[in-house]
Parts: structure tokens; sequence; C-alpha cells
């Protein structure tokens, strides 16, 4: 694999090369050269149904399709697929327990250009609102291929939150995922980043700064948001005594607040968030509104400092 | 269709409006008026038409049928439980805490039931799914749906629409519920969705007009829309609702509120008496 490749992109290949199961169907809303789902479609054209620019309705067409057995892709803008089509979600896919899968590309501020009409910063925090609905959001290209196929090997809704821009690897062949487990990149005891999506390349930078100065940290790899990881978060919390968490998604809701929600009630220390704090996205380039909005390994330093003062 | 089926299906639709009262009376609540106006359709589709078997009621190769205007799950109960789904007596547990007839049909809690529904328009898409794997895997079945004339007012509604015209969904038959009611009024002072045929026609679907409570129209256009190809079918039923409760018949009132013991007691006794009237 090249040195960067964005999650949309892995998503697509994973999606074509898992494409041979005939129970997967493909639904687009006419933006499947963006979202990729346009691989699939190229390889298997009688299993891809592009539904237009109708994210409603092709969520609902996706629940009908899972009701005859279908494993359904469904693919849009995260924030068509997550706010626009929020209710068709909640009520055609998740209430019923559906099996298709939301594939929401260009989540979060690294859309860039388009600004914040298209930047979802809140779909974490509504899908994972829903009873039942499992949320991913994949670092790089392996951990995507590991959430692809997860999806299609567990029944029920899953979202899938893929990003527009190139990001680094962050795994490799090696490591080991597991579904609704987080997964440990690097042990330490001072301090502990929970990151997702493209802040787990920050998190590892952060770690490298940190220790450079002594201290010792832990990261974590928390690709599933839901169902979370209980265990490695309480852990953390008992060795590493604080914990910081890092997500390009508002901190309303999110990563961090999932992570807050297991500390506080289970064994409560200091959790410190970077990540979107309660601001709309802009347009410009995407490593410049990550350095805007504070989404940097400086900020994950910072912040890290800030709770281990706090101990 | 012979006189005696005639007189067969419309005691069945009685029985099934009885359900209805019994239902939402025990309930006190839900949503009589538009299950009482798209009963005979029910009736025709579940005793004469639909390929189903109640002790297989997933069975994949079935045809499906979805209550878009899921408000009218008590029609839907009503009319699979006489069907033989589950026991008539469950009907009275409707909308209670510990039943599972939930007031708004729940596909994973009440067999026989296809899809989930109860947010307006969201049926008719999923019904267009269901086609539209029909299609897939080359099944032979049919999708029918059951929609509101005020649902149309919902824009999902022609998305849908557009989809299962543009991928020729010919096995998808659905029919609207045209009682000219939604729950604020008249469909056409709260917000006109006429011309109904004319916007089918123009979305490239088969539309065919019919008296709703006319067993013979119903099979008719049932039959005619099996014959044609290429293009989804709509059926515009013209109706009354609150059809067969004398009451309740045309009022919009009757949306949403369920009989009091008094006024069950006398739609009882109007559905029997009409019951009555055909066995002589
Ligand atoms: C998306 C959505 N919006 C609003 C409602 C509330 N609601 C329930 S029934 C109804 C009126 C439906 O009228 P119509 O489709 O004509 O049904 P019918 O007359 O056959 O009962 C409304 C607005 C709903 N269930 N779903
Ligand atoms: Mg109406």
């Amino acid at each position: 694999m090249s040195d960067k490749i964005a999650t949309r992109v892995a998503y697509g290949e994973a999606l074509t090369a898992m494409g041979e199961d005939e129970r997967i169907i493909v639904l687009d809303s006419d933006l499947s050269k963006s979202t990729m789902t346009d691989m699939f479609r190229k390889k298997y054209p009688e299993r891809h149904f592009n539904m237009g620019i109708a994210e409603g309705n092709m969520m609902s067409v996706a629940a009908g399709l899972a009701t005859c057995g279908k494993v359904v892709f469904a693919s849009s803008f995260a924030i068509f697929a997550a706010g626009r089509a929020f209710e068709q979600v909640r009520n055609s896919i998740g209430y019923p327990n559906l099996n298709v899968k939301i594939g929401a590309t260009h989540a979060g501020i690294s859309v860039g250009e388009d600004g914040a009409s298209h930047q979802a910063i809140e779909d974490i925090a509504l899908m994972r609102s829903i009873p039942g609905m499992t949320v991913i959001s994949p670092s790089d290209a392996y951990c995507t291929a590991f959430a692809v196929k997860a999806a299609i090997e567990h029944f029920g809704p899953v979202y899938l939150r893929l990003g527009r821009l190139a990001v680094p690897l962050v795994h490799d062949e090696n490591t080991r995922f597991e579904f609704g487990k987080g997964t440990l990149i690097k042990d330490g005891s001072d301090v502990t980043i929970i990151a997702n999506g493209l802040m787990v390349q920050y998190a590892l930078e952060a770690a490298k700064l940190l220790e450079e100065d002594g201290v010792n940290v832990r990261v974590i790899d928390m690709h599933t948001i839901k169902p979370i990881d209980r265990e490695i978060i309480i852990k953390a919390a008992k060795e590493t005594g604080c914990i910081v968490t890092a997500e390009e998604h508002t901190i309303i809701g999110g990563l961090g607040s999932a992570v807050a929600e297991v500390v506080c009630s289970e064994y409560p220390v200091p959790v410190k968030m970077v990540g979107i704090e309660d601001k709309f996205g802009k347009s410009g380039k995407p490593n410049e509104l990550l350095e805007l909005y504070g989404l940097t390994a400086e900020n994950i330093v910072k912040k890290a400092y800030e709770a281990m003062q706090m101990l | 269709m012979e006189q005696k089926e005639i007189l067969a299906l419309k005691k069945t639709a009685a029985n099934i409006r009885k359900g209805v009262i019994i239902a939402t009376g025990a309930a006190g609540s839900g949503h009589p008026g538009g299950s009482l106006s798209i009963t005979d359709i029910m009736a025709y589709l579940y005793f004469k038409e639909m390929r189903i078997n109640k002790e297989d009621p997933r069975h994949p190769d079935r045809d499906r049928f979805v209550m878009s205007k899921g408000h009218c799950a008590p029609v839907l109960y009503a009319t699979l439980a006489e069907k033989g789904f589950f026991p008539k007596e469950d009907l009275a547990t409707l909308r209670k805490t510990e039943s599972y007839l939930e007031g708004h049909p729940n596909m994973n809690s009440v067999p026989g039931v296809d899809m989930s529904t109860g947010s307006l328009a969201q049926g008719m898409s999923a019904a267009v799914g269901m086609a539209l794997a029909g299609k897939v895997d080359k099944k032979d079945y049919y999708v029918f749906v059951g929609m509101g004339d005020g649902e149309l007012e919902e824009g999902q509604v022609w998305e849908a629409s557009m989809a299962a015209a543009h991928y020729k969904l010919d096995n998808l038959i659905c029919f609207v519920d045209y009682n000219g009611l939604q729950i604020d009024g008249k469909i056409t002072e709260v917000m006109n969705p006429e011309p109904i045929a004319e916007k089918f026609e123009a979305f490239g679907w088969y539309v065919q007009s019919i008296d709703a409570h006319d067993f013979e129209q119903i099979e008719k256009a049932v039959k005619n829309a099996k014959k044609q190809k290429g293009k989804p079918n709509m059926i515009v039923a013209h109706s009354t609702k609150g059809k067969g409760v004398s009451f309740m018949e045309n009022q919009a009132g009757w949306h949403g509120k369920a009989p009091k013991q008094e006024e069950r007691d006398r739609a009882l006794a109007e559905l029997d008496e009409y019951i009555a009237s055909l066995e002589v």
C-alpha cells in the first residue's frame, strides 16, 4: 500500500474485494465517484444502484432490500447520510434492526474547501444515539478493510465513518483488529491517548513528543465507538490515571463523550478532549483547518499535560 | 367475481372492521378512520390475492404488504388476526405496555408484518427496496403497499416514485387510500396533493382509479396491474374515511380518536347487523 490513502478509497477497494458475496447490494446517491462505490459498480454493475439525489429514500430502500436478505451498503456524504436522512436511518433501519451498512464518506472538517455545509462534525453523536447501531470510524486503510469486513459479518445496522483526505497508515498488515474492541497501538503508563479516524496519526505524533519529554504514553485506536470497549478504557483509567481523547468531531457526543461516559461511571479519572469545540467548520485546505481547529499533535500534548496536572 | 365470493369478502371485511373497533376501543387511542377506509382492500389482498402462509410468515418467496400509512396498524393487525397469524383476542391488547401489538406496525414483534412503519412515506421506499430485491433475485413475488392521500404530501413519496419508475418495478402495486381527509381536515385545504392520478402518471407509473369499496373493481385493477410490464402500479382508490361505521364516515375527527365504550358498542352492533344482512 502507498503511504497515504483516504479511508473512502480503502472503503471502495474493500467493498469491491468482498463483492463476491452475492448478498451485497450497494446503493449510492449521485456521489459514487466520491464515495468510491463506483469501484464496486465497475465490477458488479448488476448489484449497484444509483438512487439519485434522494438520501432519505435511499435509506428506506436499503431497509426494504435488507428485509429480503440483502447486505446493503448505502453511501453518501456523512452530512447527508447521518444528517438529512437521520430519521430514515432511525426508523427504517435502526428500529427494525435491519442489515444495512451506511458508508458515510467526507466526514469531518478534513473535507476542506467545500466548507461547513459539507463537513459533518456531529454524525457520530447522531448515529450512536440510535439503539443497536454500530459506529466505526477507521483510522487508515488497514482499519477500513477490517471495518468493511466486520460490517458484513455483523448482522445489524452499521455506520462507517470515512474521510475524504488521504491519511498515512498507522497500522500494518499484522495489526489484529477485533469488532467492538479498541486496538492498543502503543503501551504506556503515564497517560492514555484514545483517538480514532485521522486523529490516530496525531495521537502517535503526540506520544512521540511526550516520550521525548520522558512521559510514558499509551495509545489506543478506538475505531469502534459503539459498542465501545469498556474494558480497555477502564484498564487505561486504572493503569495510567488520566486520558486524552482525540477526534475529528464535535466534542459534544462523540468519542470523548463515549469514553467519559464509561470513565465517569466506572473509574473516575481526568479526561481531556481534543475535538471541535462547538463550532461549524469552514472552507480551507484540510491541513490548515485541522491546525485552526486544534486537531493537532501539539494540542494533544497540551491536553495530556493538563490531564496529568489534575492528578 | 362470483356473488358468493363477494359476499364472503364483505363479511370478512366487516369482521376486520369489528377488529379495528375492538382494538382501538380497548386501547383508548389509535386510528380508526383510515383503518376503516382501507379495510376492503386489505380483505381482498389477504383473503383473495396474496401468496402468503401464516405458518411461515417470513417465507422468502411470499408476497409482501407494507402499510406505509403505519398509523393504520389497527386494520393491518385485525386483518392478520382474521387470517390466523395470531389470536383475535390479542387485538384488545393493542398499544398496551405488555402487548406485542405496538401502536405502529413492528415487523419484529408481530407475525405477518413485513415492514415496521409509522413515519409516513418510509414504507413506500422500503417497498421499493423489496421490489428491487425481487428483480435482483429474479423472484416472482409482488409487493403491495397501502398509502394515505395526505401521505402524498411527504417529499419522500416522490423520491420513491422516481426510483420505482426508474428501475421499472412492475412487481410493485401501491394503493392510495383516497379518502380526502388527513388530521387537520380536507387534503385539498391542508396541502393539496391533487391531481393524484396525473402526478403518478407523470412520474412514470401505470395508474388506475377505482372505488375502494368495490371488490370487483379492486380485483380487476390488481389483475390489470399484474398484466402490464415495465412500470410500477398505482391504484388510486376513492374511499370513505370511517367506512362501515355510520357516525365515523367522512369525519376528520375520527382520524386518530378511539371510540368510547358506548360508541364502540354502537359500531359493533351496526357491523353485526350488516353481517346478518349479508347472511339472509
Ligand atoms: C413523517 C410523518 N409526519 C407526520 C406524521 C403524523 N401523522 C400521522 S397520520 C397523519 C395524517 C395522514 O393522513 P392520510 O395519509 O390521508 O391518512 P388516512 O387518511 O388514510 O388515515 C399524520 C400527519 C407521521 N406519522 N409521519
Ligand atoms: Mg387521508
